[in-house]
């Protein structure tokens, strides 16, 4: 294995605050106590890599992967489609992305989801693929629907799209969340507001993407990520014979 | 004015929520059948060469009311210290493993082969170790931390020795409780709390 040099340190400033009062959960799962910080190890710049023997055929198509194609959910049809780069801007391939979201109405499949709205039959919710050698990845699926939470008397997460990211080294892994351009349920939302940055919470609001949408078919939004690149070693490691 | 930067920044996280499980561990949310199985269901295939251990453990809160919610993944080499993907790795040893904390009781279990010693960057060695990084509602961006184990020598672990407050690597310390058996919780926040790591 060749030695790609030590992962970049994550700038802490772009990413959530771990103690946020306004999302309440948060305020008894943040530690009190600074982070151990070291340069990565072997253990870090290692990580499991998948290959296309995991994926199924519909894999990324949540419209027909929980009937394996017997019948469509029901929602606004539209394409995710994105890049996944590193901090050098340099494409990271056949790496999974994993998604989980709500059906149109805003109703998880998930056995602790009581929310009123029904769920879909023909709706699972979950999708994941491998991004090409360009970085490339996509999936179709619905629009999720907003849903309340409890958190505040009336808080409602805006639509939204979870994804799970691993790279190519365990210390790349980053689960973030998708949202939607223009929706006016971002502004409100306490877990979105767990990001200070103005700047850094628009980098996960996907905009609307016509070129990439087939007339009559679905509409399309756009996604990039960025996980963590490595620096390189060249004045660290002594030259052979030297 | 200076040349501008051609560098991107992370993607900043968001905390992986209450239903994590339908992407990550859909068996567990309800989801049967969408996967033939679970993705990391298992950190070694049987046949795997090295001491078989089974750690078991809790992640509490701030209160010490244990999180049902929490997924855990884990990352380590096998038991000589050979991750997967590198040269001789056993491939009975899968390294990447994800579990979920119980619905009822909290606990979560990891079976698999005890983790030999890993070579620091520019000399010495790492006691082994286990990589876990835990994800859940309420924790916006990842927590990663380690587990090393009671019954090997952790005193010149290059990680465990920049712990200033020695009391505390005791939290990252696996406790042997029987044959091949040990307990290791993680306290998110407050007393004995864990050591995270930014690495």
């Amino acid at each position: 294995m060749t030695d790609l040099g030590p992962l970049i340190p994550r700038n802490r400033a772009v990413h959530p605050v771990a103690y946020d009062v306004d999302y309440k959960t948060s305020v008894t799962r943040s530690p009190n106590l600074p982070l151990l910080s070291m340069e990565s190890t072997l253990t870090e710049e290692s990580g499991p890599r998948f290959g296309h023997g995991l994926l199924g055929p519909l894999d990324n198509n949540l419209i027909l992967n929980w009937t394996k194609g017997a019948a469509p959910a029901i929602g606004e049809r539209i394409l995710v489609h994105g890049r996944v780069l590193d901090e050098h801007a340099r494409p990271v391939p056949r790496t999974l992305v994993e998604v989980w979201q709500a059906n149109a109405g805003g109703r998880y499949r998930h056995v602790k989801d009581g929310y009123l709205a029904p769920l879909d039959p023909n709706f699972g919710g979950c999708g994941r693929t491998l991004t090409d050698e360009a970085g490339y990845f996509q999936f179709l699926t619905i629009r999720p629907g907003a849903y309340p939470w409890p958190n505040r008397a009336n808080d409602w997460r805006p639509m939204h799209i979870h994804f799970s990211v691993f790279g190519h080294s365990f210390g790349q892994r980053l689960i973030s969340q998708m949202y939607f351009e223009g929706d006016p349920l971002i502004e409100r939302c306490p877990i979105a507001a767990t990001i200070k940055a103005r700047s850094q919470l628009d980098r996960l609001v996907a905009p609307l993407d016509m070129t990439s949408a087939r007339p009559l078919d679905f509409l399309a939004y756009k996604f990039d990520i960025v996980l963590r690149g490595r620096r390189q070693t060249m004045f660290e490691n002594k030259l052979e014979g030297m | 004015m200076v040349q501008k930067l051609d560098t991107l920044t992370e993607t900043p996280s968001q905390t992986a929520g209450p239903y994590v499980h339908i992407g990550c561990i859909p068996t567990f949310a309800g989801l049967e059948g969408i996967y033939p199985e679970d993705l990391g269901k298992r950190a070694i295939d049987e046949g795997a060469q090295g001491e078989i251990v089974t750690i078991t453990g809790s992640v509490f809160d701030g209160t010490g009311w244990a999180l049902r919610d929490a997924m855990i993944e884990s990352w380590q080499p096998d038991a000589q210290g050979r991750f997967p993907g590198q040269e001789g790795a056993d491939p009975k040893v899968n390294g990447f493993a994800r579990f979920a904390a119980d619905g009822d009781s909290g606990e979560y279990t990891l079976r698999t082969v005890k983790p030999g010693a890993v070579p620091m960057r520019g000399g010495g060695w790492q006691a082994p170790h286990i990589s876990l990084w835990i994800t859940a509602r309420g924790i916006n961006i990842g927590l990663q931390t380690r587990i090393y184990f009671s019954d090997e020598d952790n005193s010149r672990d290059p990680l465990l020795l920049r712990i200033e407050q020695r009391h505390r690597v005791q939290t990252l310390i696996a406790q042997k409780t029987g044959d091949g058996l040990y307990r290791f919780d993680i306290r998110l926040q407050g007393e004995g709390e864990t050591v995270f790591l930014d690495l």
